[in-house]
Formats: C-alpha cells, sequence, structure tokens
C-alpha cells in the first residue's frame, strides 16, 4: 500500500498515530535520544513508502525585519499604507508592493502567510525564535532548523558542508545542543573564495608540513589510550577537512564562472550571487542554505528604506523560484522568505516603522508547499493587533520539518536533562500542496 | 599653514620612528635574553590576603581519598607530570593561554621542588588571571548575551569580578552583593547580575534569576520545573522554583536604578490554574538558614551564601575544579544532586572552602596541589598504556579538548617569545585583543555550556590549517611572529626546534622530533623563516595543541 508522504492529512488523524507515537506514549521514547529498541521498532514501522519528502531548505533571513505593508501585505489607500500603492500578483485578488513585480509573478509557485506572529519584539531575541522555533533561554542553546534538518538527515555522501550560511549577520544558524558539529558552514560573497580552504603553501612545503605531523603524533601518543584517535577524532577530522580542500563538490559555491546574463537575472547583488550559489549548493546535495539579507530595519525614512531592499529581493527572489523550478529542483527544495518580525502599522514622526512581532508576513514555496495560497489577514486600519488565522514561529518550523520527512513531535534529551520536541509547532494544513 | 601642518606631519613621523624603535630594541633585548642565562623573571602583583592554615592536611585528605578510590578499583596512578606539563596545564585553566618562553626562562631558574608553587603564585598575582576568571564566572552568572540595551553592561561586571578576584574578596560576599543589588548598573556593577535579566517594560524576569541562583551559585538545576512538575527527576515541583522567584518579587527597576518594592509581590499562574496567584518567598531546603531580619533579596542572597549551606560551597568546588581540568567533578558543572552521593573530594574540598572564609585562591592552589593535579596524562610503562578508566577516576590526568578561548590564547602566545600581559604595550594588547576576536568568530564559542562535549569541527581544523587567523601567526614576520625571530635569533637549528617547541607545546622535542626537524632546518638562512613557519604549522595542528593533557 502506497501512503503518500502528507503530513497535512496525517497530523491528529487516526494515520497519525503510529507506531512511533504509540511507543512515545508508553513512555519508551522520552528517556534518551530514541532508545535503540525503540527507535527500531519505529523505523520498522514507518518505512512504508510515503511519497517523497523536499530534500533540502533555502531560508531567506530578511535581517532587520520587513514592513509587512511595504512588502506582502500592503493596504493601499488606508492611513497605514504610507501613501504607498499595490500590485496585482499571479494570485487573484492578492497585491503586493509596487517594486516587488517579478516576484508577483511567480506566485502561482509562492504562498505567503500574513499572519506570523511570535511574542519577541527585539531583534536578537526574535532572530533565536525565528530561526530554533523556540524562544530564548538562559538554560539552552537551540539547534537552528537547518542543524535539526542536517542532524535527522544525515548524508555520508556529501564531503562539502551540508549546513551552509551565506553572509550571515551576527547570529548565523548554531548547532545548539546537537553540537558545534552542526553549526552553519558560513561563506560571504559567493564571489569570494571559500574561507579557509586553500592551502597557504603548496606543493613540497605542503607535504614537509603533513609529513612532520606524523613525527609530532608518534611522539604525543607514546603511553596514551590506545584508542587515542577514536577518544580525540582530531585527525580523522583533519582527513574530513582535507578531502573537503579538494573535492570536487567546492565548485558548486564558485559563481564567478556563472555567465554574466544567468547571474545578472538575480539582480547585480551579493543577496542575488548567494541566491545563485544557494541553487547550485542544493543541486551539489547541500541540505540547508541560510541566507541574510540585511538592512530592513527603517526606524526612519520606511518608504525610502523598504524600497532599496525590496530592489534587491524582487530579482533574486523571483529568479531563485525560476530557477529550482525548471531545474526541477523545486519540488523538493523548500524556500522560506521572511524576517524576525514586522514592523507597525502607525508610522513614527521620523516618517519610520518600528517593532511589530503580530501579524508580519512570510513567503513560502516548494518542497510540498502548495502555491498560490494567502493564509490570515491583518487589519487595514493597523488598530486590531492580532491577525484573523494566526501562524505562530513554532508552527512554520512544525510544518518545515514535517515536510522534509521528520516527525517533528520527536523527543530528545537535551544537556540539561530535559526532554523537549523537536518542535512545539503544529502544522499549517492549509498550506498543503 | 602649510609649513605647520609640515612640521607637524615630521613631528608625527619622528615620534612613531621612536615608538617604532623602542618596540624593536625591547622586543630584540628581551629576545637576546630568551638565550641568556639569567632569564627575566616576571613581575608580582599586589599581595592579598590568603589563608594557609590547615593547607597541606586538606591536599593530603583529597590525596588520600583519590589512593583509596584507586585501590578499590585496581588502578595505579601516573607517575607526577613533569613541571613545565604542570605549569601549561595552570596557565590554561588560569589565564587561558601558554607560558611564555620567557615565563619558562624564569620558571627553570627557580628550584625544581618548588617551581609550581612559584608559577601559582606568579599566575594568580597576574591580571590575566582575574580577568580570564572574571569572563569565566560571568557566562555562568549571567551568559554570554548582550542582553537588554541601557540597563545592562555586561563589560561592567566582568571587570568588577575581575577586581573582586584581584582583590580576593570572600566569594560569599561577592555572590551576596550581586544577589542583593540594589542602584544603577553603572555606577554599581555588581546590579548587572539582575539587569541582565529585564524585559523592557516589564522589569527584572524573576524566573531567569531563580534559575541562575540555582545553577550558578546553588549548583542545583531547578528551572527544569518552571512550566510543570519534573517528569524525570521527582526532587521538585513546579512551586518549589516559582518560590524561590518569588524572592526577586519585589525588585523593580526605578528612577534611582534597580530598587526593592514590597509592595510589588510575585505572580504566577500555575500549570491547570486559571488565574495567577501571589506566590510566597520560600527556599526549597533549609528554611532555618534564612535570617528573619532585612528585605526579601538579603534574606535570600544570606541564606543562599550561609555556612550550612552546604551546595554553595560545593558548586563552586566543582565549578573551579572544571575550570582547571576542564571538566568538573560531578557532571554537569551545574547539577549537583542535593543529597548526593558526592565524590570524596568534593566534600572535602567544599568544608575547607566553607572553613576558610570562601577564599577562592586557596581553593584554586588546593586544587593545583593535589596529586591528581599534577599526574602524568601518560603512563611512564610502554606496555600498560593509559586507560578511559584511569581517566574516569583520576588516576591520569584526563585528556580534555581545549575551549576556544584557550585556543585563541595560546595560538597568539605561541606567537610570541615574550609574555602578552598586562604590561604588554598597549598596541600588542589590542592586537592581541582583536586577534582573540577574530579567531573566536571563525573557530566558534562554546558560550555558556564551558563543559560540554563539545566534539571538534570541520571549519575548526579548516581554520587551523589555511586560516588567515592561524596563518598571520604563522607567516615570515620579523615585528610580531616568534618563528621568524627563532628563525633569525636563534644560534643553532637545535636551540630552533627547542624554542619552538617550549613556545608552542611548552615542552623539550625528543630525539626524534629534534632529528626530524633540525635536518628540515638545514637549509639557506634565507629560507629559514619559512622552514620555522613550517615547523610552527606543523606544532600548531597537532593533537598536543589542542589538547590539555
Amino acid at each position: 500500500m502506497n501512503h503518500p508522504h502528507d503530513p497535512f492529512q496525517a497530523c491528529g488523524s487516526a494515520a497519525h498515530f503510529s507506531r512511533r507515537s504509540l511507543l512515545k506514549s508508553m513512555g519508551l521514547l522520552s528517556a534518551s535520544w530514541l532508545t535503540p529498541l525503540a527507535d527500531l521498532l519505529a523505523v520498522e514501522a514507518e518505512q512504508a513508502p510515503k511519497g517523497k519528502p523536499a530534500r533540502s531548505v533555502i531560508m531567506l533571513w530578511m535581517g532587520g525585519a520587513p514592513s509587512q505593508l511595504d512588502t506582502f501585505d500592503p493596504h493601499p489607500g488606508s492611513k497605514i499604507a504610507g501613501g504607498l500603492g499595490a500590485i496585482p500578483t499571479a494570485i487573484k485578488g492578492v497585491n503586493f508592493a509596487p517594486g516587488l513585480e517579478q516576484t508577483a509573478s511567480v506566485m502561482q509557485d509562492v504562498s505567503v502567510i500574513r499572519s506570523m506572529v511570535s511574542l519577541e519584539g527585539d531583534h536578537e531575541r526574535a532572530f533565536y525564535n525565528i530561526k530554533t522555533g523556540y524562544r530564548p533561554n538562559p538554560t539552552l542553546v537551540h539547534p537552528s532548523i537547518g542543524s535539526i534538518i542536517c542532524h535527522e538527515l544525515p548524508d555520508a555522501k556529501i564531503e562539502i558542508p551540508t549546513h551552509v550560511s551565506i553572509m550571515p549577520n551576527q547570529w548565523p544558524a548554531r548547532g545548539g545542543f546537537l553540537g558545534a558539529e552542526y553549526d552553519a558552514f558560513q561563506i560571504g560573497d559567493p564571489l569570494n573564495p571559500v574561507p579557509d580552504v586553500r592551502a597557504p603553501v603548496e606543493g613540497k612545503r605542503q607535504d614537509h608540513r603533513l609529513d612532520g605531523l606524523s613525527v609530532v603524533e608518534r611522539a604525543f601518543a607514546k603511553g596514551r589510550r590506545t584508542d587515542l584517535d577514536q577518544q580525540t577524532l582530531h585527525l580523522a577530522t583533519m582527513d574530513k577537512a582535507r578531502k573537503l580542500m579538494t573535492s570536487d563538490q567546492l565548485k558548486a559555491f564558485d559563481v564567478s564562472k556563472v555567465p554574466t546574463a544567468e547571474r545578472k537575472a538575480y539582480g547585480d547583488t551579493s543577496f542575488g550571487r548567494s541566491c545563485l550559489a544557494a541553487v547550485r549548493l542544493i543541486e551539489a546535495g547541500v541540505r540547508c542554505v541560510e541566507i541574510t539579507l540585511n538592512g530592513w530595519d527603517t526606524h526612519a525614512n520606511n518608504l525610502e528604506g523598504q524600497g532599496k531592499q525590496v530592489a534587491v529581493l524582487d530579482p533574486a527572489y523571483a529568479t531563485l523560484i525560476k530557477e529550482l523550478k525548471q531545474r526541477g529542483l523545486l519540488e523538493h527544495t523548500i524556500v522560506v522568505c521572511g524576517g524576525e518580525f514586522g514592523r507597525t502599522p502607525n508610522i513614527n514622526v521620523v516618517g519610520g516603522r518600528d517593532h511589530w512581532p503580530t501579524g508580519f508576513s512570510m513567503l513560502v514555496a516548494g518542497g510540498g508547499f502548495a502555491g498560490g495560497r494567502v493564509i490570515g489577514e491583518t487589519d487595514p486600519t493597523g488598530e486590531k493587533k492580532d491577525p484573523s488565522n494566526p501562524v505562530r514561529v513554532e508552527d512554520l518550523h512544525a510544518t518545515v520539518q514535517s515536510l522534509m520527512g521528520i516527525d517533528h513531535t520527536k523527543e530528545v534529551i537535551t544537556p540539561i536533562g530535559r526532554p523537549i520536541t523537536l518542535s512545539e509547532g503544529r502544522i499549517i494544513k492549509e498550506l498543503g500542496a | 599653514m602649510k609649513n605647520f601642518l609640515l612640521q607637524h606631519k615630521c613631528l608625527e613621523w619622528l615620534r612613531n620612528g621612536v615608538f617604532l624603535a623602542v618596540i624593536v630594541t625591547g622586543t630584540c633585548l628581551a629576545i637576546g635574553r630568551l638565550w641568556s642565562p639569567h632569564p627575566l623573571v616576571g613581575k608580582s602583583g599586589p599581595q592579598v590576603k590568603e589563608s594557609n592554615a590547615g593547607f597541606q592536611e586538606t591536599v593530603a585528605k583529597v590525596n588520600s581519598a583519590f589512593q583509596e578510590e584507586w585501590k578499590a578499583n585496581a588502578l595505579k596512578a601516573a607517575e607526577p607530570a613533569p613541571n613545565l606539563t604542570v605549569a601549561r596545564r595552570l596557565a590554561l585553566s588560569l589565564a587561558g593561554t601558554l607560558p611564555s618562553v620567557q615565563e619558562i626562562r624564569a620558571l627553570e631558574a627557580q628550584p625544581e621542588p618548588d617551581q609550581v608553587a612559584w608559577w601559582i603564585s606568579h599566575l594568580l598575582s597576574d591580571q590575566r588571571f582575574s580577568d580570564y576568571f572574571a569572563e569565566r564566572f560571568a557566562r555562568a552568572f549571567v551568559g554570554v548575551d548582550d542582553g537588554p540595551f541601557i540597563v545592562y553592561r555586561r563589560r561592567r561586571l566582568v571587570e568588577w569580578l575581575s577586581a573582586a578576584l584581584t582583590n580576593n574578596k570572600p566569594y560569599d560576599q561577592l555572590v551576596r552583593e550581586m544577589i542583593d543589588a540594589k542602584g544603577v548598573w553603572t555606577t554599581h556593577p555588581e546590579v548587572n547580575f539582575v539587569t541582565a535579566t529585564v524585559i523592557p517594560d516589564r522589569g527584572p524576569d524573576k524566573a531567569k534569576l531563580a534559575a541562575r541562583v540555582s545553577r550558578a551559585f546553588l549548583g542545583v538545576r531547578m528551572d527544569c520545573v518552571e512550566c510543570h512538575d519534573g517528569k524525570l527527576d521527582l526532587t521538585w515541583k513546579q512551586q518549589d522554583f516559582h518560590r524561590l522567584a518569588a524572592f526577586f518579587g519585589p525588585a523593580q527597576m526605578a528612577l534611582g536604578g534597580l530598587q526593592d518594592d514590597p509592595q510589588h509581590p510575585y505572580e504566577y499562574r500555575f500549570l491547570k490554574k486559571k488565574e495567577p496567584e501571589v506566590v510566597p518567598a520560600v527556599v526549597p531546603w533549609s528554611p532555618e538558614l534564612v535570617p528573619d531580619a532585612g528585605d526579601s533579596r538579603q534574606r535570600l542572597a544570606t541564606w543562599v551564601t550561609a555556612p550550612g549551606n552546604r551546595p554553595f560551597a560545593r558548586a563552586i568546588v566543582n565549578r573551579v575544579w572544571a575550570l582547571m581540568f576542564n571538566r568538573p567533578l560531578v557532571t554537569p558543572v551545574d547539577s549537583i544532586p542535593l543529597e548526593g552521593p558526592f565524590p570524596a573530594a568534593l566534600e572535602i574540598l567544599a568544608e575547607d572552602f566553607t572553613q576558610h572564609g570562601c577564599d577562592l585562591r586557596r581553593l584554586i592552589r588546593l586544587v593545583a596541589s593535589t596529586q591528581v593535579f599534577q599526574v602524568d596524562s601518560r603512563s611512564s610503562n610502554d606496555a600498560e598504556p593509559q586507560t578511559e578508566l584511569a581517566e574516569d577516576h583520576w588516576a591520569t590526568f584526563p585528556l580534555t579538548r581545549l575551549r576556544p578561548e584557550q585556543m585563541a590564547g595560546s595560538l597568539i602566545q605561541a606567537s610570541s617569545l615574550t609574555t602578552l600581559d598586562a604590561e604588554t604595550h598597549i598596541l600588542y594588547r589590542l592586537k592581541r585583543q582583536a586577534d582573540t576576536g577574530e579567531f573566536l568568530k571563525r573557530y566558534g564559542d562554546f558560550g555558556e555550556d564551558e563543559f560540554g562535549s563539545q566534539s571538534g569541527t570541520i571549519p575548526q581544523r579548516l581554520l587551523m590549517m589555511n586560516g588567515n587567523a592561524v596563518q598571520d601567526h604563522v607567516k615570515p614576520n620579523p615585528l610580531f611572529n616568534a618563528s621568524t625571530r627563532i628563525a633569525t635569533v636563534a644560534p643553532d637549528n637545535t636551540a630552533a626546534v627547542e624554542t619552538a617547541y617550549l613556545a608552542v607545546f611548552s615542552r623539550r622535542p625528543t630525539p626524534e622530533e629534534v632529528a626530524y626537524f633540525i635536518d628540515k632546518l638545514n637549509v639557506e638562512q634565507n629560507q629559514k623563516p619559512d622552514m620555522m613557519a613550517d615547523l610552527y604549522w606543523t606544532l600548531m595542528n597537532a593533537t598536543e595543541f589542542s589538547w590539555n593533557h
């Protein structure tokens, strides 16, 4: 019997009361990282083919928080619009802010959530929240969504890092309690070479350096544990690093040889080049790519500031979606785009908009997300704070994990001994393809 | 005007020239003396009061407790480690760096039996110790985040902790001052302990403060029951946690900074309750130690630090032990079971700490003086290599990965022959600060979880092999890098190899290593800086450099 993978249908239904959840309800799974026996039974029970879950994720973080009113949720003609008009999109009756014409044209493949809500109105805390699905907690560092996915879905075939952060701000994706090995591999503008992968000396001198190492290692190992190499994993990690240095897959990072016309379609910006690199990395087998576009924090001159950002985002985002689709990658690549929160409906005395964590917008596409849908609605007068049909940050996380074929309700034991589920959110059923 | 500018420019050049000449002359003199029979001796800092009574008795008690443990497990203690190895451990644990070649020469000028004690005194009187330990404590007390803007100045708190360590302020007093802090965060830096948790418009986060107090000062993780009763560990109920948090209920931000307003009780809506309720301030154990007098936070501070409240002493002993071994006696460092069982050493040291005025320096000296701190991390008998069991029972010094800041400190110090300390020229110190920041940015930082079993990562290895943060400290550079200076000043190749080993590994090379590397240095003089750079690269990329042993 073929059960298509459909988290939207399955959640909460009798079918979802799987062997795994049954075992969990019996307390078998809550005591540790899936105890071996329980895990075996659970995996066995769930091995029936379930269609194709998504394979990769691209997270586009709009750092500083875009104004929903100046991007994906305009209210033209209202007091809160700030004089901004609107343009139609490929979704009938749905308008975007001017400047997003290219994005508007790909909306048949993209859905927009206009009712994102969170409890965090400070950039650092909200970034933590949007990246991990959890609120900051002094006792625990939660892993980012990309780290969870790479931890749950390891891939031995890939020699380059499976979790990449392009142009991160001060809060790059972290492995948190899963360990530093799940931190994102950070790179800058893809026009520049990948950092630290080229040996500073070549040929004989590099050989000298490495040959000397065996002499030093031999002296250190004397009288120590016979399993010293397994204990430290130092040499094994070094071998992996050296493998990466010579891997053919590294080429995926290099966009300098991509024809100029192809590059220009993304806009001649570092963000555009990052989106181009993301496509190539996903194609090479990378699991998670996050790209940051900072500069949305427009406490003054909002209209002008948002307009400049939109001009960078629009060609890059639209081309990314188009190219993923053209290459047959969109169906198994999730693309999420949004900021850590939104901006106030009211415009302040210096023409800016301030922080607004209730009713901000996110775009979702690919990997099982339906296209052409709109979730939630904000008040056009700006007086009502709460949007209709609110989607919590953790709900987005639960949905992404679920589309990747990960049971987001799986409990893990954190280093502080507290059991925690991969996500505490609920699956957003309305976004099922 | 033009003439004036020209003159001004000339003066500037002249000043820069004099400045450079002073640095170059100074460093050349210092380097010259590294090979002289009368090495430089580090200056000692201010003398502070430390308690010595019963010191040797406590060390003997700890030693015999471990000896009994080894006997029971049929283990034999490793031989004492060489003094230089112990010196490396101490420099890493107390200052987050390596001994400089300059310091090694000074150490070796002391009579051999006195070397370790001399070295401990040298480090404890050094500003690097106060600054380094202050940062480690701050991580446990307030975390690493910048926290709330305006009302929180982490840097001020770290400086305050550093000054307290320099003056050896009794630890119980230090903790009381933080819990009971009042006033403005800039003029009363201890206030930042509380304001680190401030939520805009809501004031200090009482639950966060209860979590910090219980974990950092008492070694108890009560925050696991913040939202519901314990699921796995049934020791605590949700009510216990919030009753502790209630001591911070009156803490409010006012015009004069942090103040207590008794009219402000702590309210919380417990699980399955419809309405929030006023929660009374009640301690989770030993209520008899709470004084009747004083305001809410004063009473809590007195209870936390009461001599009869043994978890307080256990928590700091376990933390200091962890900082010195990179591994706590009880894991995790801030979760010590209230009713035990306790490792014998924890109890002996906690008792000593309580009896001797909560003296942190005495505690550090005690730990450093124990047999377990000074045993070798390897076996002297090739036929009987070390085992995991021996490491678990401290019969051999446990091998642990250096924390990121120790890696940064080691890298930067190893690339300088002279000591980089508070007396180093400001330019060097600024460079050191910038280099540390750059290194940690790329290498990663453990944040608060300093003793978690973090594995090494591929980007870390790539950074060490190829990164600029490392290459800049290794490549030929006659002004800043030790490798080049050794290549140009060392009297012969053997001395060059030995000096590089002392700088990077704090030991001398084995005959096999000497033979191998002097052969590589057998090149024209102008190629030597490159060859020394290669040797430095090799040493810095070896397991030995990245691990405490």
